[in-house]
């Protein structure tokens, strides 16, 4: 199997930021894929399928994060993933719990 | 953000009784009131919010740890603490470990940096294997708080 990497920048769309749970949200997607899931800011990279690892980022609203897949289903990993950003989680904007 | 800026220690408990969920949440708001972080009657309020935030997904976050949390009006800040649970309790983990260490969080609204900084905080330190199993073996809540505190000193926290 041919191992790909890719990546793409994604922002942190949410009002209340990269909160507990869209990390579970995130972390959930990223264990369906063989690929490691990486997620980095200009600080630190951490392991995408960690809720643990994804909220040490505490992305805050508007944070820009690079997203990279690393494996067989790289690319396909990281289309799910980047929807996920891309629609904010399903979250309301207005929601009062976080 | 510290530990100390957000733990009121008088609540922190080493070995919780409850062995559901809502049983733990409710023990730990309890132990809140107890220590006067927050008010009596807020108690049932702030228990239900938790709860139907957890029913949103739960916030066990893997490594027998969860952060069950709500904002709620009645808080001017954040105000947390922290408990064990010797047996573990479960929590519908994402890894599916039961729980034995949880952080409960009541923030104002509208301060969700707070809030995110506070969840930073905790899984920052968490990641340290060792930390983590010295708090779910202390015995009492002193020896957490002291934990806790010598967390702090060696964290770059912000």
């Amino acid at each position: 199997m041919s191992e790909q990497v890719v990546s793409r920048e994604v922002v942190v769309g949410m009002r209340h930021g990269l909160h507990a749970r869209p990390a579970d949200l995130l972390a959930r997607e990223a264990r369906k894929w063989q690929s490691r899931i990486e997620l980095s800011n200009a600080a630190q990279r951490v392991d995408g399928k960690s809720i643990l690892e994804v909220l040490t980022l505490a992305a805050e609203a508007g944070t820009r994060l690079v997203v990279e897949a690393r494996g067989p289903d790289a690319r396909e990993a990281l289309e799910a993933i980047g929807s996920l950003f891309d629609s904010n989680f399903n979250e309301q904007q207005d929601e009062d719990n976080s | 953000m510290k530990f100390s800026d957000f733990v009121a220690v008088d609540a922190i408990r080493s070995n919780v009784e409850a062995d559901t969920k809502e049983g733990v949440i409710r023990e730990m708001a309890q132990s809140l009131v107890d220590a006067g972080s927050i008010a009596p009657g807020d108690l049932d309020g702030i228990v239900k919010a938790i709860m139907k935030r957890e029913d949103l997904g739960s916030t066990g976050i893997g490594r027998g740890v969860a952060v069950p949390h709500t904002k709620h009006p009645s808080v001017r800040r954040l105000v947390g603490t922290v408990a064990v649970s010797h047996e573990g309790v479960d929590f519908e983990s994402l890894d599916g470990e039961p729980v034995q260490l949880f952080f409960l969080l009541v923030s104002p609204p509208d301060r969700p940096g707070d809030h995110l900084r506070a969840l930073e905080n905790i899984s920052r330190q968490l990641r340290d294997d060792a930390f983590c199993k010295q708090l779910k073996s202390a015995k009492g809540p002193v020896e957490i708080q002291h934990l806790l505190e010598e967390a702090d000193s060696h964290g770059v926290a912000s």
